[in-house]
């Protein structure tokens, strides 16, 4: 086969914001860039994120980065790496005001400085009174960073590759990674782009569950990329369920909401966060007010008919504070509830939200893996950053406000070690034929006709799955018999069918790519969920529900390769300051 | 709920034909969005753009009897019957719902859509007032989803040489963000009598805009500006 092919210095999977960060350092050096995405930039999922960034500027109270570490580390429930976790919490001032001078509309202070809000798990101090550490662009935080990326690269001419699906990288039998085919989807043709590196900034996979925060798009792509190149994933036990979105529909409602002043309250008008987490009540971590939230609906303090869910209730705030700092939100309830927050209180329950592990890199951004020499060997050529990686800074459990952080920081530490590797790698390596026939067949396969399962059936399934058997609350048997139904749906993967099997913009080859990326990504969640005897973090396990320190505190690792788990340590040694070492996590 | 969609795809049909759907039961709050992807449901082969779901993105804006929306933020309990689902006017498409917006992202380009600070880089952030800020409130929240460009009749007649009120929205954008220091540049750009001047303020771009913004006010504020410098 003929197949178009073009060439990079660096290639860049994924535009939201870890992509687009990477692109623009990269493309302001030297280097030959191409960013692909499955949809046009500004669609990217980073859209959607509304509450903020973190960085401790200190601009409403003092402040300072080793708070915002401490304050990580313990979010993670100890298993963050503390070297990773210093580096991003030093470095976000400094990527806060680049943003700035991009032109991110940040909310603004009286006195012309960046505007900061509290957040959940945020202290002063070492555990001490609420800190002020979110910058935000009103609540529309991650539109603003979004599309000035987007302009920024416009002025540093970027080269696009829009609506273009990455569906495999190719990898040599060395194990360098190539480059990546992808499929034009406008024609529906495939392309070759080789490249001397590879960054997957292909973000999250929550559709993966039924009730999602997630976009549409927000599949798991580069997570199976990764699998399917040999690759494992770190840490994917551990799903972050936020606590307020919108029962039934799963719309998120920012944690800002309760930065700004929100409660919630039960089906008897109890403030019941007051029992969980005395001191930091609303505003604990988010794995906290998730499992509270959960609790109180199981013992049948739920509201409304279904008794499924609690309120977040924003109407004592005034319409002044929400239209200036929550008009998302307002928006958003008014839309697709019809009520108005400042009057009536918002139905909320957990919904799925977060990945905290996804495919393990080093503070570089390169992808590291158990090949030949240990855990912390680098794959050549290949680096990840944004929610697909795993670094990790958010260990068991992100902090609100981290994750844009987090994207941010090592979107653009890793372009700074691409733009190195460039310098040592002045050449392409040969690529030959052989190792693009496997992402080839992958696609041919989906021509295959006549009858049999459908898509959407099978992903349908794979949500429902996921959301019974593998949600806030997890024992062995439910995650048993929810592996059971992930394999048989893994099986009949096999015999499923398109019907449509025209070229041009045929969206349901892409929804078929799609699936076979949620099956990969469903089954490392479960079977590193089994795997975890213990409770942490977002990770809670019924049968075993305490933190296991002595035996637990390490990163599992899934390899797609007889769905085996293996573990490394947690790294606890932080770059400059002392270790923080475990202790009970109370807030 | 009947409704009526338009279907070509260039690489089989001679030409476009409206098909007709069905919904039996809609439920309370149920969007736009949600009935399309029914019947892909029934009709995979039925093509639409669409991402967050929620208004954010600006992928999936479609024109409903006659009327230029985002489907998941359109209501079907608003809706006449036969609902006719057309894609967006006035750009090439690519199949069924799908049109080829690179027209309009290159108009949007052609604005140099980017903050332009000649001034030194100071260590933190340059200051800027909460009022200086509330100057770009309704303007940086456009999402880019075209509705208002390609309902504009001006832009229609004169898609190569009116940049739209998408484009001039984020035009004024930067020229009123007091960061931005390009500001003779880009009126030098807007000047002529196509770029800037086509706008008849028939205002359709302000009756669609799901974001509710005001491009023609925007335009007219260019326009003012434009006057005082030349003055
Ligand atoms: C509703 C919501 C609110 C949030 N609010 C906050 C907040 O206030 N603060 C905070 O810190 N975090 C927040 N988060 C989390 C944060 O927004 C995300 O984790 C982050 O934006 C992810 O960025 P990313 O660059 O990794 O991925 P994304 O922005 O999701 O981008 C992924 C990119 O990869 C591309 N892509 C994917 N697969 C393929 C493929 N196969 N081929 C080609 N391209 C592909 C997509 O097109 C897209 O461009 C929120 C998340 C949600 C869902
Ligand atoms: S101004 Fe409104 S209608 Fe026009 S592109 Fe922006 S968001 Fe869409």
């Amino acid at each position: 086969m003929n197949l178009p092919r073009r060439r990079f210095d660096a290639l860049i999977i994924g535009a939201g914001g870890g992509g687009l960060r990477a692109a623009l350092q990269l493309a302001r050096g030297e280097a030959h860039v191409a960013v692909v995405s499955k949809v046009f930039p500004t669609r990217s999922h980073t859209v959607a994120a509304h509450g903020g960034i973190n960085a401790a500027l200190a601009h409403v109270v003092p402040d300072n980065w080793h708070w915002h570490m401490y304050d990580t580390v313990k979010g993670s429930d100890y298993l963050g790496d503390q070297d990773a976790i210093e580096y991003l919490c030093r470095a976000a001032p400094r990527v806060v005001y680049e943003l700035e001078h991009m032109g991110v509309p940040f909310s603004r202070l009286p006195d012309g400085r960046i505007y900061q809000r509290p957040f959940g798990a945020q202290s002063q101090d070492f555990g001490g009174a609420q800190a002020f550490r979110t910058c935000a662009a009103a609540d529309r935080t991650g539109h603003a960073i979004l599309q000035t990326l987007y302009q920024q690269n416009i002025r540093a001419r970027t080269h696009f590759f829009d609506e273009h699906f990455a569906l495999d990288l190719i990898r040599d039998t060395d194990g360098h990674v190539l480059g990546a085919l992808v499929l034009d989807m406008a024609s529906g043709e495939p392309l070759l782009i080789e490249s001397k590196t590879t960054l997957l900034a292909t973000g999250g996979a929550a559709q993966i569950y039924k009730t999602s925060s997630n976009a549409s798009i927000n599949t798991g792509d580069g997570l199976g990329m990764a699998l399917r190149a040999g690759i494992p994933l770190q840490d994917m036990e551990f799903f972050q369920f936020h606590p307020t979105g919108i029962v039934g529909k799963g719309i998120l409602i920012t944690e800002g909401a309760r930065g700004e002043g929100g409660f919630l309250v039960n089906g008897r008008g109890e403030r019941f966060m007051d029992r969980y987490a005395p001191n930091s009540k609303d505003l604990a971590g988010r794995d906290v007010v998730s499992r509270a939230v959960m609790t109180e609906i199981r013992e049948g303090r739920g509201c409304g008919e279904h008794e499924n869910h609690v309120e977040l209730r924003l109407d004592h705030l005034g319409t002044e504070v929400v239209n200036s700092l929550l008009p998302v939100i307002r928006d958003i309830c008014q839309t697709f509830l019809g009520i108005d927050v400042s009057r009536e209180a918002i139905p909320v329950a957990p919904t799925a939200h977060y990945m905290m592990g996804g495919i393990p890199t080093d503070r570089q951004g390169r992808v590291v893996a158990p090949e030949r020499h240990g855990a912390e060997e680098a794959v050549p050529g290949l680096y990840a950053a944004g929610e697909c990686a795993c670094v990790s800074v958010h260990g068991a459990n992100r902090l609100g406000g981290n994750s844009l952080l987090d994207i941010l920081v090592f979107g653009r530490a890793a372009a700074n070690h691409i733009a190195e590797y460039l310098g040592e790698h002045r050449y392409h390596r040969p690529l030959h034929q052989g190792s693009v026939d496997f992402a080839l067949e992958r696609l041919a396969r989906w021509d295959r006709t006549g009858s049999g399962e459908t898509v959407p059936g099978l992903r349908e399934e794979l949500k429902s799955t996921m959301d019974w058997h593998c949600g806030v609350f997890r024992d062995e048997t439910v995650l048993k018999a929810g592996l059971d139904k992930l394999l048989d749906i893994e099986r009949r993967l096999d015999d499923a069918r398109l019907r449509d099997h025209s070229r041009r913009f045929n969206t349901a080859r892409i929804e078929a790519l799609e699936l076979e990326n949620l099956v990969e990504t469903a089954l490392a969640t479960v079977v590193s969920a089994l795997g975890r005897t213990e409770s942490r973090g977002a990770h809670y396990r019924e049968d075993f529900p305490q933190r296991d320190d002595a035996q637990w505190l390490r990163h599992s690792l899934y390899h797609r390769d007889g769905r085996q788990l293996e573990y490394k340590p947690v790294r606890m040694k932080p770059l400059s300051v002392d270790s923080i070492p475990p202790s009970i996590r109370e807030y | 709920m009947r409704f009526s969609i338009y279907r070509y795809n260039p690489e089989t049909d001679a030409e476009p034909r409206m098909q007709r759907f069905e919904l039996e039961s809609v439920s309370r709050g149920m969007m736009l969005l949600d009935a399309l992807l029914r019947f892909k449901e029934q009709d995979e082969s039925l093509v639409f753009r669409h991402a967050c779901g929620e208004g954010h993105c600006g992928a999936d804006g479609v024109n409903v009897n006659g009327v230029n929306v985002l489907a998941c933020t359109t209501r079907l309990s608003i809706l006449r019957e036969p609902v006719q689902v057309t894609p967006l006017p006035g750009l090439p498409v690519i199949r069924d719902l799908v049109v080829d917006m690179e027209a309009f992202f290159s108009q949007y380009r052609a604005v140099r859509p980017y903050l332009i600070a000649d001034d030194p880089e100071p260590e933190v952030e340059r200051r800027q007032s909460p009022e200086q800020r509330a100057g770009l409130d309704g303007s940086f929240e456009c999402i880019l989803c075209a509705c208002c460009t390609t309902q504009c009749p001006s832009w229609q007649n004169n898609p190569e040489r009116y940049l739209g009120p998408a484009a001039l929205l984020q035009a004024w954008r930067f020229l009123n963000d007091s960061r931005d220091t390009a500001t003779e540049e880009r009126l030098n750009d807007l000047a002529g009598p196509y770029a800037l001047f086509r706008c008849r303020t028939v205002m359709n771009c302000v009756n669609v805009c799901p974001k509710d913004l005001n491009p023609t006010e925007a335009i007219g504020r260019i326009r003012r500006l434009m006057l005082k410098s030349s003055l």
